[in-house]
């Protein structure tokens, strides 16, 4: 009987049983998943194993079991491998069938027959998954602390250290918890979504460099959606079922780590011997992205696998399980957010509370072409060259498990890679900024425009936003034609007058009723003009209770995952209403509108945990647009030339 | 003489009792002596003989390398890559043609005969026909017997007839002779030593061997060959001929997509389509290596096996060991080119990224394709092992794949044909087509579709059934042997109106169901975007033509956003496409036309940003009327503002947001039935128009004509006639039907008129005036203008012999004089026209008399 060190040490001694005992019959891969998916039901065990986001690498024993949080970000051509194979062993003359299931190199020292009637031939799918985009640092620790398994090596390994993410740096100072022990890493202070320059940021990178997993040293593009990510990429090779999963998604594996050294031998023996015909199938572009060195990009050989509904370390996974308990309390919650909010935006209680709806937003449903739920921000009055919104971003940033702040300077727009490419040398999709997991926060940061022109990278780049903000996709470009990937980012502009991007998108409102195609358009008022800002966030994040900050994260991911519907009996009140609200004045509400006006009826019944729409949440609802038109009406009086 | 290379290589490996025969002449090798030179073999395989085993005893396969074949696959016909002497061979009896070697089956073909009787029991399914008394020689491996494989397939050429060919491969042929006879009547004539062969045809006329072609096409296509050239050359004895006739099969019913394909389909023949999206360079493939002693000078051929040369350790003439090198320009090599396939995006899976596969096209196959090519590849799929390195014995458990190309069809190709494409790109099973035809028996087909068609954007119906009827469109109609060129059968499409008012989605909507769809929008795109440009290709140096949204929207239906937004320019290149469908293109040396049989679905703003209801719609949206009257149909997208619209409206909103995904199902149906419906249709259907149809036709026109003649304006022109038909054919296709009959008549009528209605209405008169379409101005509107301009001159000649004016004073008087309000345009109008008639002149301030 395998004790629990087994399972997690060597889970090749497990399948290699189940193998031997099963005498060939087809269903010992079904039982060795059974086995797996037994010693992982309880959490507790799961919990156990180490996670490949947390342990640099050359600390993870060979062959064991470990599990990875990660992101799919390319799907690679399935492969054949010998499923079933036979060695002989020369001196014996004995013939020992073996299996070739997660294992990467079929290791025998005899030899191996191939034309054995016995051999099999398998088929298995390889992901190149990286670790979530824009995954918030205390995501990271969160789950890291969370996760007992360390592998304590002898030497000053750091467990947190080399998952830090730039971001983490500059955040440090906002980051009261937590951080003395950080302390000791240098602190960035220049904006990375400024630059995207990889060079740069190798330099800057924590001196603790002695983690090979971040692998900043190496030239190798580990291709990662955001500039300035780091964490270790892998080879998720799957076995069952590949087709449930898609790009984009976000998995917790469970495999066998593989890295052995024989596999980065090959990309070194190739170049010596171009000899072979078989070689030109693969150009040195496409090996080293095929099969990098093990070192860097490990391979990961799934044993089982679940797609994450959302990564918040604070829910369970399947997050409906939180929910009866949390919803008791929601309204408390709500109120404290919302006055938290109210702070950071500086008194404005109408934007906090939409900044509430923006959070809890999620595409839940598509009508043929038309996304549903919705709810894209758009923040204009932030102040010009100030570091407001980059104080704003780091307060969202605390919040919900993964964002990412896209400083929309002219020369981000000019070059930054937006939508994904397919690179046909290296047979790869290159990533890009927009190739993000579902319910990722996207900040756009226009008060970083100046005058300039874009070229036709910019263009498209803008392009490629509109079509985001408008239909909820990017079409990747697989150069000879287009695809479109459908995505659910929830788009958050913050810009000094009213934002730009609608105006480039395929749809161009231009009347003063016809609605922005930002979903909704709040001006901030600021009730208060602190002299320091920067002070003053950093005062208001200090006084905020880690446990309360706790409850706000549970409280903004939750409210995602709940059911809605409206009942018989109010649909009923919201048409009357509607046509009453037309009967005044047509001009007074389109459909346009009415379509803006059900999705903030939905956020606000969800923001208070109903799932169903009230008559009061409805007049709510109705109040605050209201308050929300008015106050853009009059700034357009106030001052008449803004669009 | 049977080629120099072909005969000391067969022999070369011999085994046993195996004597070094010629093996050229062997095709015809009478039974019994070959059963002679198998019988010493054969008897150790006894157990197993229809698997190639663990022969851990020949010493064949242990000096081949540990891998030297791909390993068995769970189900696959057991491999045969063992090295043995072969009664393939290409040798026939007309020997002087040149015998081209096949790389595309793998390395040279020495398949072993085993005789299947010698066994007892546990044959497969033996070869159906008898050969001769008791035997039945099949290649070992397999269940092929040479013989009555090659009698069988020469059978089929012989006699294999399809009356009801559409294939495009077989134009010009007589479809009640046999039809491979005709082709190898061709290869005569044209000198094209390949025959290319239609697997389907194999398989309805002979199943087993079809079954055979599949499972062993390695040994069965070399068969197909020599069975050809034999029936060849008997027939057409004095041909030449640059080699000899290779068969080449296509479209393999095991048809597959990319994503597929698995461990079972290794070495069996498969045809996939996916798009080409890199070629390699040249590879020049060593098929014989050169050797010559250095000591005696004495040379000698190897043959190349599986990518591997077998040097010579010692001359055979003098007897020195490792003396003998390789003369590499002696040494014949054969061409080679990688390909990288890419699955097509129609077969992908909703959010996967594509998969790829490596294909190696031999000798003339050798570009064929290049990269962006659409094409269907029949080839065998091959598997070979990863090794690590040479002194590991440890193994990369992964082996590569790739497909050895037999035959490149091209999807597109058909284009230039001018076939319907999708009628062959698309096939329905019968089941579907069954459904396809139940909903068409529907007596309210229509008004379901159209309801179907982007259900999420409320009313609009007529819109829809317009948009409806553009999906389906005309019939094409060819009148270029008379002169007058093809008629369009694409209808055109322009909505208008308010901004918000889903415009946009209509469009996205539409881009998204048609499978040759474009969206650009107005503003976004310039005239080369829309037609072609000419580009130098950054790895060839050389100019290359890029295709732009309209040439890219062939035979679909491209989607303009914001029509109104793009630049004169841009606009005048429609012109052209919207009636010729064809683009023109001269530049940089390039001269061409090229096919843009595209509909067009356009929006546009008003200008005012609101819809003026006071004007007309060239005002409106201030296109020039050339282009406009190119549309066939023209509607407003208009807020109705009443009370019943909109309570219908908030309903269909709010349900939106509440309803599961099941409710929605029942109640609309899909969008890819309306696919699958439309692609039918339009590659099914072809209505003409019956003698009714044709009579209300007419009868629509000519009343048509009526109304605006009363009034003394026109108020329909021939265009509008086109328009009339076309939606009729596209409303009968709507119904599955072969006929125009009157309803389709007049539901196209309706239409008609409803659009009209909407864009053509004078807001002056609220009369319907086609000549705003037209000339961009109503006749009523024409007319004021002369009547002021009249007035004007009457007043000026009242005031009697003034030969100067004041601007300003003449208009108030004008204004004073006239009943109805004056602007100041209309003022200077009327100046205007009068100044055309030499009447007076305007400068500055002051009017004078002329």
């Amino acid at each position: 009987m395998p004790t629990v060190h087994d399972w997690i040490n060597n889970p090749l001694g497990i399948v290699e049983d189940i193998f031997a005992q099963s005498n060939c019959s087809p269903d010992w891969e079904t039982k060795v998943l059974e086995y797996f998916k037994e010693k992982l039901k309880d959490n507790e065990a799961a919990s156990w194993v180490p996670s490949l986001n947390d342990v640099p690498v050359h600390y993870l024993k060979a062959n064991s079991l470990v599990k990875f949080r990660c992101f799919i970000q390319d799907m690679f051509d399935p492969e054949f491998y010998m499923g079933v194979y036979e060695t002989v062993d020369p001196s014996s003359k004995s013939k020992v069938l073996r299996s070739g299931k997660y294992k990467d190199v079929a290791e025998c020292g005899h030899q191996v027959d191939l034309n054995t009637k016995n051999a099999v031939t398998l088929e298995r799918q390889t992901f190149y998954c990286v670790p979530i985009p824009g995954e918030s640092p205390w995501v990271k620790e969160s789950y890291s602390c969370s996760n007992p398994a360390r592998v304590v090596p002898s030497t000053s390994y750091a467990p947190c250290r080399h998952k830090r993410s730039y971001e983490e740096d500059e955040d440090m100072e906002t980051q009261p918890h937590k951080q003395k022990e950080q302390l000791a890493g240098p602190q960035g202070t220049t904006d990375i979504h400024g630059s995207g320059d990889p060079k740069r940021l190798e330099t800057e990178a924590p001196s603790s460099l002695s983690n090979a997993a971040s692998g900043c040293s190496s030239p190798l593009d580990l291709n990662f959606p955001l500039p300035g990510e780091k964490g270790p990429a892998c080879l998720v090779k799957v076995y069952e079922e590949w087709e449930l999963f898609k790009v984009n998604d976000i998995l917790e594996v469970y495999g066998i780590l593989s890295v052995d050294p024989v596999l980065s031998v090959i990309s070194e023996d190739k170049d010596s011997s171009l000899v072979d015909p078989m070689d030109c199938t693969e150009s040195v572009e496409e090996q080293r992205v095929h099969c990098p060195p093990a070192s860097l990009v490990p391979r990961l050989h799934m044993l089982y696998a679940h797609r994450l509904q959302h990564n918040n370390p604070l829910l369970p996974p399947a997050a409906s399980e939180a929910s009866s308990g949390f919803l008791n309390d929601v309204v408390s919650v709500r109120g404290e957010l919302l006055g938290y909010l109210t702070h950071v935006l500086l008194g404005d209680a109408l934007a906090a509370e939409y900044l509430i709806l923006h959070l809890i937003s999620t595409v839940y449903a598509r009508r043929d072409v038309l996304p549903l739920g919705k709810f894209t921000l758009n923040l204009s009055g932030c102040p010009h060259n100030s570091t407001y919104t980059e104080q704003l971003y780091r307060v969202i940033q605390q919040l919900i498990p993964s964002s990412f702040r896209l400083g929309m300077s002219l020369h981000n727009m000019n070059n930054l890679r937006l939508v994904p490419r397919k690179d046909y040398t290296a047979n790869r999709l290159l990533s890009g900024v927009l190739q993000l997991a579902p319910n990722t926060s996207l900040f756009l940061d226009e008060t970083q425009l100046e005058q300039g022109q874009l070229d036709s990278t910019g263009v498209r780049n803008i392009t490629a936003l509109g079509n985001l903000i408008s239909w909820q996709k990017v079409d990747y470009d697989f150069n000879y034609h287009q695809m479109e990937f459908p995505c659910n980012i929830n788009v958050l502009i913050a810009s000094e007058g009213k934002s730009l991007l609608p105006f480039l998108t395929p749809c161009l409102p231009c009347t003063p009723h016809s609605p922005p195609q930002c979903d909704c358009h709040v001006r901030l008022q600021p009730q208060l003009a602190p002299p320091n800002l920067e002070q003053y966030i950093s005062t208001i994040q200090v006084s905020l209770s880690p446990s309360l900050l706790n409850k706000f994260r549970i409280y903004l991911s939750l409210l995602r995952t709940l059911d809605y519907s409206i009942s018989e009996e109010v649909t009923k009140a919201v048409e009357d209403d509607f046509v009453e609200m037309r009967k005044d004045d047509p001009q007074s509400i389109s459909a346009e509108d009415l379509h803006r006006l059900l999705v903030v009826a939905r956020l606000l019944s969800l923001s208070v945990g109903h799932t169903t729409l009230s008559r009061d949440r409805w007049m709510r609802a109705k109040h605050l647009e209201t308050l929300r038109t008015n106050r853009t009406e009059q700034q357009k009086c106030v001052n008449g030339n803004e669009p | 003489m049977s080629s120099p290379s072909a005969t000391p290589t067969k022999g070369k490996r011999t085994r046993g009792s195996n004597p070094p025969t010629p093996w050229s002449e062997d095709a015809l090798t009478p039974p019994s002596r070959r059963r002679r030179t198998d019988d010493a073999s054969t008897s150790d395989l006894q157990p197993m003989p229809t698997s190639p085993v663990t022969d851990m005893r020949s010493p064949a396969v242990q000096d081949t390398s540990l891998f030297s074949s791909p390993a068995q696959s769970r189900h696959s016909a057991p491999l045969n890559e063992i090295d043995m002497s072969s009664p393939l061979t290409y040798g026939t009896p007309s020997s002087r043609v040149e015998v081209r070697q096949r790389p595309d089956l793998g390395s040279v073909r020495k398949a072993r005969q085993v005789d299947l009787h010698s066994d007892h029991a546990n044959g497969p399914e033996a070869p159906a026909s008898e050969h001769s008394v008791g035997q039945k020689l099949v290649i070992w491996g397999t269940d092929v017997n040479v013989g009555t494989c090659k009698e069988k397939f020469q059978r089929f050429l012989q006699r294999f007839i399809d009356p009801s060919s559409t294939d495009d491969e077989n134009a010009g042929l007589d479809l009640n002779e046999p039809l491979y006879m005709q082709k190898l009547e061709e290869i005569n004539v044209v000198g094209d030593p390949v025959l290319n062969v239609n697997c389907e045809h194999l398989q309805s006329f002979d199943a087993d061997l079809y079954r055979q072609l599949i499972a062993y096409p390695q040994e069965v296509i070399p068969t197909f060959d020599m069975a050809v050239n034999e029936l060849f050359f008997e027939r057409f004895p004095d041909s030449v001929i640059e080699h000899q006739i290779q068969v080449r099969p296509y479209n393999a019913l095991k048809t597959r997509n990319m994503r597929n394909l698995n461990p079972e389909d290794i070495d069996q023949l498969i045809t996939i389509s996916g798009m080409v999206i890199r070629t390699s360079q040249l590879i020049p493939e060593m098929q014989e290596a050169f050797f010559r002693c250095q000591v005696c000078a004495f040379s000698t051929r190897v043959e190349v096996d599986r990518g591997r040369i077998a040097e010579p350790a010692v001359c055979r003439n003098c007897n020195t060991t490792h003396s003998m090198a390789l003369i590499h320009n002696r040494s014949i090599f054969s061409d080679k080119q990688m390909i990288k396939l890419q699955e097509s995006p129609e077969d992908m899976p909703a959010g996967q990224t594509p998969h790829t596969t490596v294909v190696y096209a031999h000798n003339d196959l050798v570009d064929k394709v290049q990269p962006g090519d659409r094409v269907n590849i029949t080839g065998i799929y091959r598997a070979v092992p990863i090794r690590l390195n040479p002194r590991q014995s440890n193994v990369k458990s992964v082996y590569k794949t790739h497909i050895d190309a037999i035959h490149f069809r091209k999807t597109h190709e058909k284009r230039l044909h001018g076939l319907d494409e999708e009628a062959e790109e698309k096939l329905f099973t019968e089941e579907r087509v069954r459904t396809l035809r139940e909903l068409a028996a529907k007596p309210d087909v229509y008004e379901r579709l159209s309801s179907a068609l982007a259900p999420s954007i409320y009313e609009h119906e007529d819109i829809k059934k317009g948009i409806l009827l553009q999906l389906f469109g005309g019939t094409r109609k060819d009148f270029s042997q008379t002169g007058r060129g093809g008629f369009r059968a694409e209808i055109n499409i322009l909505l208008c109106g308010d901004p918000g008012t889903s415009k946009s989605q209509l469009l996205q909507y539409v881009y998204n169901l048609v499978p040759r769809g474009q969206y650009t929008s107005g503003k976004g795109s310039s005239a080369v975007g829309l037609t072609a440009y000419v580009m130098k290709d950054p790895e060839t140096r050389q100019l290359v033509l890029q295709t732009g949204a309209l040439v890219l929207s062939d035979n679909g239906i491209c989607c303009i956003d914001e029509f109104d937004k793009m630049s004169d320019s841009t606009r005048s290149v429609l012109h052209e496409v919207m009636e010729q469908q064809t683009l023109s293109i001269a530049k940089a040396g390039i001269i061409c036309q090229l096919n843009a049989r595209t509909s067009v679905l356009a929006a546009a703003n008003p200008v005012e940003s609101q819809w003026n209801p006071k004007k007309t719609t060239i005002e409106n949206i201030q296109l020039p009327h050339t282009l406009l009257s190119r549309f066939d149909l023209i509607f407003l997208m208009l807020d109705p503002q009443d009370e019943a619209y909109d309570r219908r409206l908030a309903h269909h909103l709010v349900s939106l947001y509440y309803q599961s995904e099941e409710q929605l199902e029942e109640e609309f149906l899909d969008m890819a039935m309306l696919k699958d419906y439309v692609a039918y249709a339009r590659s099914y259907i072809e209505p003409r128009l019956s003698e009714e149809a044709s009579q209300a036709l007419i009868k629509a026109y000519v009343d048509m004509r009526k109304i605006g003649s009363g009034r003394g304006m026109v108020s329909a022109y021939p265009r509008q006639l086109e328009s009339l038909i076309r939606l009729a054919e596209a409303h009968a296709k709507v119904r599955f039907s072969d006929k125009v009959e009157t309803i389709d008549v007049e539901e196209a009528k309706r239409l008609h008129r409803e659009a009209l209605k909407q864009s053509a209405t004078d807001p002056r008169t609220g009369f319907v005036d086609i000549s705003i379409l037209t000339t961009g101005m109503s006749a009523t509107a024409r007319k004021r203008k002369e009547e002021l301009a009249q007035a004007l001159k009457r007043l000026i000649q009242s005031k009697g012999k003034v030969p100067t004016m004041k601007y300003q004073q003449l208009f108030d008087d004008l204004r004073a004089q006239s009943d109805v309000a004056i602007t100041k345009d209309m003022f200077e109008e009327a100046l205007q026209a009068l100044t055309d008639e030499d009447y007076l002149t305007v400068t500055g301030k002051t009017v004078r008399l002329l």
